[in-house]
């Protein structure tokens, strides 16, 4: 087995507790597929299938109600992510595991170039050497220099994205869980991005995204798991989409 | 749930605080089940009970809930602000984690919290004294923590508080006459002087105007990734939380009801009081 990761029979349910009773809602049921190191496996479906769902259930913002998720370390060890112990995922999350929101989230006023560069600082960089890293990201993410010394509050919408993923990217993470990680950019921008991921892809990366562009998931990824209320409709091979 | 572990900084077991005699039902009827923290039959109030975690190095763990769940009581108790009714706490860097803090003397307990904790509170002048200067609290906290040398002392405040962003021609002024959130940043710097293993945080971004709560916020963030202190946060503001805890415990009349990854606390909370607590953020 020299698989980097293992979903098998993941089901998510949300019991929704309510005055009087309780409701039970379906995120995804019966997920199953595996991934090769460096390799790139798209998420694609409707609003509402449960896409996000399996990438959050990987990263443990939602916990799994059943099923596991063999994931292999970088030193050899193989952790259920499902039920692994908190201080594991944590540990994981600091050195290996990264997940890219549509949403950027960060402390008010700290400038983009530090918002990057803390992440570096957590493992270990020098704060000089951070900066001078996180300033050739944010290059190559096209945002304009300018903007490095102010806090991405004040940005617009595309260019937080890009903040957004810059941060997941300058660790070159081992497994990368992107959520429509294009939805909001101008074609121009959507290049710039796809560049960065499939930069990353050489460097050895194994990803999973949610996309809704079929244009930047066809350029980007080698699988598709098509997701129809909440289970696996299809798993194709990427020449045979679309 | 936390798994045991060998790694953790502070191992709080069963910890219980009870304010009022007591009876024999006061536990069964309280807590998150009954929906009240006062017992029906004695009138007793118990702010805490059964309370356990781990904290673990580097660590921030949040601590959220609404008011009179008992987070503050919790944090008062492990920073001997309080006396226990029941229950054990072990800290790794005293007595190798196997010596209940709670049941050492009093002398052992100062010396624990001079030497090993630091306290932010939510009001600053619980923490600082406004008529000594701001260099003078900083340096009372040496003082207590052993350390005599002057200049050691002089240039150490001064570091610190150059660190907290307190201009260095402030440093021999009194902090009565600062502002809410310098008088913060002073006590933030008191409470690291002696360079403590850990560090309590109660509710220390209320009262400040949103500016200044993004710096102080920034600034505990930077110390933790720096100085790689492990921290219990108390808040009820779960946009705090989401910003600092890698972990959050959520309590409910005296009791943690769920504790768990703060991004899952969040977006996948489990109990009823989450729930609730969660969906009725703005």
């Amino acid at each position: 087995m020299n698989d980097l990761l293992t979903v098998h029979g993941l089901c998510k349910n949300f019991l929704l507790h309510r005055q009087h009773d309780a409701k039970l809602l379906t995120g995804c049921s019966d997920v199953s597929f595996s991934l090769k190191p460096g390799e790139f496996m798209g998420i694609a479906g409707p609003s509402g299938a449960g896409k996000s769902t399996i990438i959050k259930c990987i990263y443990r913002t939602y916990l799994p109600s059943e099923g596991e998720i063999f994931y292999r370390t970088k030193d050899g060890r193989e952790v259920d992510l499902a039920a692994a112990p908190e201080r594991d995922i944590i540990s994981l999350r600091r050195s290996e595991m990264s997940y890219v929101s549509q949403f950027l989230k960060v402390i008010p006023r700290v400038p983009a170039v530090d918002i990057l560069a803390e992440q570096l600082v957590a493992r270990g960089w020098r704060p000089d050497g951070a900066r001078e890293r996180a300033r050739e990201y944010l290059q190559m993410m096209n945002i304009d220099p300018s903007l490095w010394d102010t806090s991405p509050v004040t940005f617009s919408g595309g260019e937080q994205q890009r903040v957004n993923l810059a941060r997941a990217l300058i660790t070159q993470p081992r497994l990368l869980l992107l959520d429509e990680p294009t939805a909001s950019l101008d074609a121009e921008t959507k290049k710039i991005v796809v560049q960065a991921l499939l930069y990353l892809k050489k460097q050895g990366s194994t990803m999973i995204g949610v996309f809704h562009d079929s244009d930047v998931m066809r350029r980007l990824v080698d699988r598709v798991f098509t997701m129809t209320g909440g289970r696996c409709r299809s798993i194709t091979r990427m020449q045979e989409v679309v | 749930m936390a798994a045991a572990n060998d790694a953790f900084v502070l191992r709080v077991n069963r910890l219980t605080k009870r304010f009022g005699a007591g009876c024999p039902s006061c536990y069964a009827l309280t807590g998150p089940a009954g929906e009240t923290n006062i017992c029906p039959r004695c009138g007793s109030i118990v702010a805490c009970h059964d309370v356990s975690f781990d904290l673990e190095e580097g660590e921030i763990l949040g601590i959220v809930g609404e008011s009179g769940s008992g987070k503050s009581t919790l944090v008062r108790c492990l920073y001997f602000d309080e006396e226990v009714t029941d229950g054990e706490a072990f800290l790794a860097a005293y007595g190798g984690g196997r010596v209940n803090l709670f049941a050492a003397t009093a002398q052992k307990k100062r010396h624990v919290r001079n030497h090993l904790m630091g306290m932010v509170y939510q009001n600053p002048l619980l923490g600082i004294k406004p008529h000594f200067t701001a260099g003078g609290n900083v340096a009372e906290k040496l003082l207590t923590a052993d350390i005599y040398n002057y200049a050691g002392i002089r240039t150490r405040a001064a570091a610190l508080l150059t660190r907290t962003e307190i201009p260095r021609g402030r440093m021999d002024d009194f902090p009565a006459y600062f502002s809410g959130g310098m008088q913060q940043r002073v006590q933030i710097a008191k409470a690291l002087a002696n360079n403590p293993p850990l560090l309590f945080l109660d509710e220390i971004t209320i009262g400040l105007d949103l500016s200044v709560q993004a710096r102080v916020l920034d600034l505990v963030k930077e110390i933790q990734r720096e100085l790689g202190i492990a921290m219990l946060a108390v808040s009820h503001d779960l946009g705090v939380i989401r910003m600092l805890a890698d972990r959050t415990a959520v309590m409910k009349n005296g009791r943690i009801v769920e504790l768990g990854l703060t991004d899952q606390i969040l977006e996948d909370p489990q109990h009823r009081y989450t729930q609730l607590l969660v969906q009725s953020m703005l």
